[in-house]
């Protein structure tokens, strides 16, 4: 039986071993130059002149306030999308109504908007010469060159994370299980921390640690509102710019080491994450 | 209010539709539908005649022409080069496959002036590749090939993960069939294998296409921003911005605008196809359109 098995298999659907070392090599030879080569660059120069040098950096208090405004805006932008997400999630995946699809489409739009012109629409509503500056000038409010405007610039070219990863979990997970617990005398809050909460937990994590990658590291759109104030409205990107532009090269390339390893740091829970889902999905059948 | 709800839905005992839908369409007016509208607003009181100087001046077109033509070449390295790799993650096993498989979402995950710069100073002429490639006599930082490095770049993950999915799925008793049936690989490849991934393919061409139009941190590093040159349409907006030329950024965003509805049309349509062909969920071209890795 198991020879027949291995005769069945047999036909050759294989490409040679020339052809497959070749094209693992164009592969790797990609890979390695796109990906590898960027990364191993950033720390390469970061640590070019010596580990004092880099930590050198973090005692200049415009690079200290730049990651302090770019902290600030991730705990506004992730958690404010992290309810939304939630929110739209439940709406679209639980229940059938009209319009569902350009709603679908709606939560999409910031991710096919240039983070340039995500900028500008913010200016053109709250600048100075903007549909409501006169009225934020008169009372005395302040958003664009400012960190409100960064927030929301940020707020804005995150909108789709979380709500993206949860829409398909909560929709293939259906509506029985709530239905039960429902039925049986749960609440609805009840149903949804202790029924529906742990059904879509790997994919919240995922679209939370997506969402926060995006936040801590967006740089047109902020770039746009900022005015570029050193220690006021400079972000990690922000201050990355202008070390570079300025030719302080080690101090750019520490900061922008400390934001690719975030970006590390995402990829490895990605990675974890995709592995306890194959291995859930590998025990169910 | 509730009526018009019940009308909207069927019956259902789950509860919080109207909270959840309400708050939904609350929070997506207020972040993106009155801004992205406060554009259009501030685009209808420039006038056609000013809005055609701003968004059809010779250095705009230009820009569009740069923005558009660089992002298609990269998006075609990423159509060949996407699909050998995902070819190669799925069918082949050899040392560090893991690795390199994790690391193809790097451009999503690392900030975009982190690559601006890194790829500049890779490519410059005294780095890594820049010096080597200088010495050939090809000049890559500060110039439009500079641009379509960066762009490739950052489209890199789209053609690989739509396209490995379906590689994954694909039934390998057609390829068996085809070979038995006297195929050559190359044939079974042109014939029977590309034909089932190719709208997966070109949703990654499109996708990797569209995010190169309004890509901006990556490319500004490495372009040399010269008018007429090397000056992406991005950049051109800011430039605008910057010289207080408020009408002339926002003919060139509204521009910008229309074209990237344009394609998120398109790209849906390619979905839904894809979809189709493969008969597989829609949760992965979905989320892939929303760019987020799966």
């Amino acid at each position: 039986m198991v020879g027949t098995l291995h005769l069945r298999s047999a036909p050759a659907v294989g490409e040679s071993r020339l052809i497959r070392g070749t094209l693992i090599a164009i592969a790797v030879v990609f890979l390695s130059v796109f990906l590898l080569a960027p990364l191993a660059v950033v720390f390469a120069v970061a640590l070019g002149q010596g580990v004092a040098a880099f930590f050198s950096t973090f005692s200049n208090p415009d690079t200290l306030s730049a990651i302090w405004l770019t902290l600030v805006a991730a705990a506004v932008a992730v958690p404010a999308n992290l309810i939304f997400g939630i929110a739209a999630a439940w709406a679209i995946g639980k229940f059938q109504f009209v319009g569902k699809g350009i709603l679908i489409a709606l939560i999409d739009l910031p991710f096919s908007v240039s983070p340039v012109v995500a900028g500008l629409t913010y200016v053109l509503l709250f600048g100075a010469q903007g549909l409501l500056g006169p009225w934020l000038v008169a009372h005395n409010v302040h958003i664009i060159f400012a960190v409100p405007g960064i927030i929301l610039a940020t707020v804005f070219v995150t909108v789709p994370f979380v709500a993206r990863e949860l829409l398909p979990t909560m929709a293939a997970q259906g509506s029985e299980e709530e239905e039960a617990a429902l039925t049986l005398g749960a609440g609805g809050w009840q149903t949804f921390l202790r029924v529906t909460l742990p059904n879509v937990k790997w994919a919240l994590l995922y679209g939370v640690i997506l969402c926060n990658a995006r936040a801590m590291g967006e740089f047109g759109a902020v770039a746009v509102v900022s005015g570029h104030v050193a220690g006021l409205t400079n972000t990690m990107p922000l201050q990355i710019e202008i070390l570079y532009n300025d030719y302080q090269f080690v101090p750019a390339f520490a900061v922008a080491s400390l934001l690719a390893l975030l970006a590390l740091a995402t990829l490895v829970v990605k990675s974890v994450i995709e592995w306890r889902i194959a291995r859930r999905g590998a025990r169910v059948t | 209010m509730s009526s018009v709800l019940r009308r909207l839905r069927k019956r259902s005992i789950i509860p919080g539709f109207g909270l959840t839908l309400g708050f939904t369409l609350f929070y997506l007016c207020l972040i993106v539908l009155i801004p992205l509208s406060a554009t259009f607003l501030e685009a209808s009181k420039i006038g056609w005649h000013e809005f055609w100087r701003a968004g059809a001046s010779p250095r705009a077109i230009a820009s569009y022409e740069l923005s558009f033509g660089a992002s298609l070449i990269g998006a075609t390295l990423n159509f060949v080069l996407g699909t050998l790799v995902a070819w190669v993650l799925v069918r082949y096993d050899f040392p560090f496959k893991r690795l390199l498989d994790s690391l193809v979402d790097l451009p999503f995950a690392l900030p975009t002036a982190v690559a601006g710069i890194a790829l500049t100073t890779l490519y410059a002429p005294h780095g890594w590749f820049g010096a080597p490639l200088t010495a050939a006599g090809i000049h890559v930082a500060f110039t439009r090939l500079g641009i379509i490095v960066a762009l490739t770049f950052i489209g890199l993950p789209f053609v690989v993960r739509t396209v490995q999915p379906v590689l994954e799925d694909l039934d390998r008793e057609l390829e068996e069939a085809a070979a038995s049936l006297g195929a050559g690989r190359l044939q079974t490849f042109s014939r029977v294998i590309f034909p089932a991934i190719l709208p997966a393919v070109l949703t990654g061409f499109a996708l990797a296409f569209a995010r190169g139009v309004g890509e901006y941190g990556s490319v500004i590093f490495i372009a040399g921003n010269m008018p007429m040159r090397t000056e992406i349409a991005p950049l051109l907006i800011v430039t605008k911005l910057e010289e207080y030329d408020y009408s002339g950024a926002t003919a060139i965003a509204v521009v910008m605008l229309v074209v990237s509805f344009v394609m998120l049309l398109g790209i849906n349509a390619l979905q839904s196809w894809n979809s189709e062909r493969e008969n597989m969920s829609v949760e992965q071209p979905v989320a892939l359109a929303a760019g987020v890795p799966v």
